[in-house]
């Protein structure tokens, strides 16, 4: 582990009794009652002159500086990046990206926006031109393989709450771009799996998991959860428990459910309307 | 069997009776390939041959449940595949016991998801719980082991209600 | 194998389902099939059974918390999911980490892949019925496993790589044992290859069967093995290297016909050319810090990464979506190889019989864990 104070320049004489900002976090209350103490004892012994006091200082200002300065040479020297306190990457335009400005080109209306973000290109696409934009990037900039699609929510924004991802390669220069559809909820978008084959599973997996409807998929259905199931999973309104519905082993006893039998109590019953009779009665 | 059993108090026919019984019984278990997830893994590695559990007499995992009678639920029970545990529990024959391996099918381990069963004790019962994420096999065999215990203090006699 | 039946003959499709719980499915995989006598007309998986809630965990936990949840989806390569993470993890939070760290990651990959492949090895040659290499490989997986003990007390779910380098240092005499592991090893895939590679059985059960072609194999998404089967070169290590994997050498194998003898060929190689990578890591292995210095809480900005190792099954990916200074993913899925793989499987099988499906299983080397998360 590397040590993060700085290393005190070399001294030649200990440090002076009386300047403890020097060591702040290092003086205790009873290490500075100590300390105190011989400074206390100080002016017992024979008084200094005003000079011999100034001096005293001066030379202490001199020496804080000359640590300073040191401690500067030392940060100016390069410092491996793993010692250094990590930075995490900006956010950069990408407009100017090649295949940003082709897609911009070729396809109308179909870049809202791109973003660079730690090398990766981001492009915001509208969700009625997914299908063409994916077509063009597959035929015309030759991303022939689909690295993954999947979603995600974002409950709170009004202009569209999942975001579908995809993100594809191209082998002959290995470049990746990513695109991101806006999409509210209970919309359908359109399907991939005419561009990519391997999109199947991936749009099934993205149904079960949110709710997305993929229009033109050849058999949209639950992948990872059971028949039967209620809700999706992976929005975030859906407890990470589960809903409370009972045991889903036995579906002729317990309705079909969305998760274990939770072991708090189960939500109380909606108030019924006896409290109001009661106050009735006794008014 | 059925005609003897519980019809006499222990004296030295059943108890001889037993303990050839159990003997046989505890030496030859043979477990159903039941591997879930990670754990089937450290049960591969018990039949290996450095954690040996051929010695135990247990090698031959039996792929149907119709000739084993110990089923290791090692892994994830998941609410999915729950009725297939069942399912399966309910082809063997008896006797039959349950080795819940990994805190998984202990008690539904890291994951508590909507997906996962709390424990396969909510849906069969279990004789020896194995703890560990993934038990050692080591464990497994010390799991076994305390399961050779268990048959060996099985009888056919009465069963004295106390 | 695919005689055509003929057509005066009424065909009488039987509907089997093949698992989930079955010897040879690897985990619990069910696949559907629609069988004429012993001939496969249609196979459709069905997966699901050991979907966990892995994804939904995660947006619950802290960063770190996250690394030993990914352990458990690929169980069988657990360090190389650690590493997938913590490489998306770095990138997104700008860390870079020492030389010796990568080091010693690339150390415990490349063990983790050799530990990967022997338990492929022994599942496919039981499936097939070849007993014997289980006992010899998982000798052998055994040794690895011990030198992982030794490094961080776990054999299978190791939680070793964390954020920002590795959190140990290697033991005294490590890596002193893991040479004398590695220098023996290429004699033990030796065994292995004498056992099975030109054994006129294994032959017969796996040349033609599973042939996928190059363009399929893109367009349906295939990586690792796979895909260099089928004859494409294509290696994360190589092209978007992470770790310093640029530092050392090694040889990417690739097939020449896509089908399950040369998956088979290619993975033996990589067990080679593993051992290969591990030499040189042992020998370069520089001195300095184990960990990057990284502040305890780990905040991130708004924004999206993936990040991808090469796992042996194939590539890895993390997508990790952030909001402005959260500790915790807001989303992070996973792209897991396997799942992805078997995909391709109705086609794989389709004109082949049962048993072929089995070695179709075995070759595309699914951990149910991955595929279901």
């Amino acid at each position: 582990m590397t040590d993060e104070t700085p290393k005190p320049p070399a001294e030649d004489t200990p440090a002076p009794v009386d300047e403890t900002p020097e060591r702040p976090s290092e003086s205790t209350p009873e290490a500075t009652a100590e300390e105190q103490q011989p400074a206390d004892e100080k002016p017992a012994k024979p008084k200094l002159s005003d000079e011999e006091k100034a001096a005293k200082i001066a030379a202490a200002k001199a020496k804080a500086a000359a640590a300073k300065a040191a401690k500067e040479q030392e940060d100016a020297e390069p410092k491996p990046p793993w010692e250094e306190k990590p930075v995490p990457p900006e956010h950069a335009d990408a407009a100017d990206d090649p295949e940003v400005a082709a897609l911009a080109a070729a396809v109308a209306d179909s870049v809202l926006g791109a973003d660079n973000y730690a090398g990766h290109v981001t492009v915001s696409i509208p969700r009625d031109k997914v299908l063409e934009v994916c077509r063009f990037l597959k035929d015309e900039r030759k991303f022939a393989f689909l690295v993954d699609l999947t979603a995600v929510d974002w409950p709170e924004r009004e202009e569209g709450r999942f975001d579908v991802v995809y993100w594809m390669h191209r082998f002959e220069d290995s470049k990746r771009l990513r695109l991101r559809a806006l999409l509210p909820d209970s919309e359908p978008i359109a399907s991939v799996t005419g561009v990519w084959k391997t999109a199947n599973w991936m749009e099934r997996e993205t149904y079960d998991m949110f709710g997305i409807l993929f229009d033109g998929h050849p058999a949209l259905e639950r992948i990872l959860t059971w028949e039967g199931f209620n809700g999706h999973p992976l929005r975030k309104n859906f407890p990470v428990e589960g809903i409370d519905t009972g045991a889903a082993i036995y579906p002729d006893v317990y309705p079909p459910g969305g998760g274990p039998v939770r072991d708090e109590e189960v939500e109380p019953p909606p108030e019924k309307k006896k409290p109001e009779k009661a106050t009735e009665a006794t008014e | 069997m059925g005609l003897i059993e519980g019809r006499f108090d222990r004296n030295i026919l059943t108890t001889s009776y037993d303990k050839l019984f159990n003997w046989a019984r505890r030496s030859s278990l043979w477990p159903m390939q039941f591997g879930l997830a990670c754990c089937a893994i450290e049960m591969m590695a018990v039949l290996d041959p450095r954690f040996d559990m051929a010695r135990f007499g247990a090698e031959v995992f039996r792929g149907t449940p119709r000739q084993a009678d110990l089923m290791i639920v090692s892994g994830t029970v998941t609410e999915k595949m729950a009725p297939m545990v069942k399912r399966l529990y309910d082809q063997m024959a008896d006797p039959k016991w349950v080795i819940a391996m990994g805190s998984c099918a202990t008690c539904g381990g890291p994951y508590k998801t909507y997906a996962v069963t709390q424990g396969v004790d909510r849906l069969v019962p279990v004789d020896v719980y194995i703890p560990g994420c993934p038990p050692r096999p080591e464990a497994l065999l010390y799991g076994l082991m305390q399961l050779q215990r268990k048959i060996d203090r099985m009888t056919i006699a009465r069963h004295r209600a106390s | 194998m695919s005689e055509q039946f003929p057509s005066l003959f009424d065909v009488e499709e039987m509907e089997l389902s093949f698992g989930p719980q079955h010897p040879a499915t690897h985990g619990v995989l069910r696949v559907q099939l629609k069988l004429d006598g012993e001939k496969i007309l249609d196979a459709k998986p069905i997966i699901g059974y050991l979907h966990r809630g892995t994804e939904k965990l995660f947006e619950t936990m802290a960063f770190p918390q996250c690394i030993p949840h990914t352990d458990r989806m690929d169980y069988l390569a657990a360090a190389t999911n650690n590493q997938g993470f913590c490489v998306a993890m770095e990138r997104l939070l700008g860390i870079t980490i020492p030389p010796r760290a990568a080091y010693i990651r690339m150390i415990l990959a490349e063990l983790q892949r050799l530990a990967s492949h022997l338990v492929w090895l022994a599942t496919h040659a039981i499936d097939i019925g070849a007993i014997t290499p289980f006992f010899y490989t998982f000798r052998e997986r055994d040794a690895i496993l011990d030198l992982f003990e030794e490094y961080c007390g776990a054999r299978l779910t190791l939680n070793t790589i964390k954020i920002g380098g590795v959190p140990f240092d290697l033991p005294d005499g490590w890596v002193d044992r893991c040479s004398a592991l590695v220098e023996g090893f290429p004699a033990h895939i030796d065994e292995y290859e004498e056992l099975l590679t030109n054994n006129r059985i294994w032959k017969k059960r796996t040349i033609g069967i599973g042939v996928v072609s190059p363009e399929d194999a893109i367009e349906w998404g295939l990586t690792g093995p796979p895909l260099r089967g089928s004859g494409v070169e294509w290696d994360i290590r190589k092209v978007f290297p992470y770790d310093r994997y640029d530092e050392v050498d090694f040889v990417v194998p690739t097939g020449v016909n896509g089908d399950t003898y040369d998956r088979y060929l290619v993975r033996m190689e990589e067990m080679r050319q593993s051992c290969r990578i591990i030499r040189q890591c042992l020998d370069r292995l520089p001195d300095g810090p184990h960990m990057a210095r990284a502040p305890k809480v780990l905040r991130a900005r708004e924004g999206m990464i993936y990040g991808s190792v090469e796992a042996p099954k194939g590539e890895l990916g993390y997508f990790i979506v952030t909001t402005e200074k959260s500790t915790q993913p807001y989303r992070c899925h996973v792209r897991p190889p396997s799942f992805i793989n078997l995909q391709v499987l109705p086609e794989m099988v389709r004109g082949h019989l049962v048993a072929d499906l089995v070695a179709v299983i075995g070759t595309l080397d699914i951990v149910l864990g991955e595929i279901d998360r």
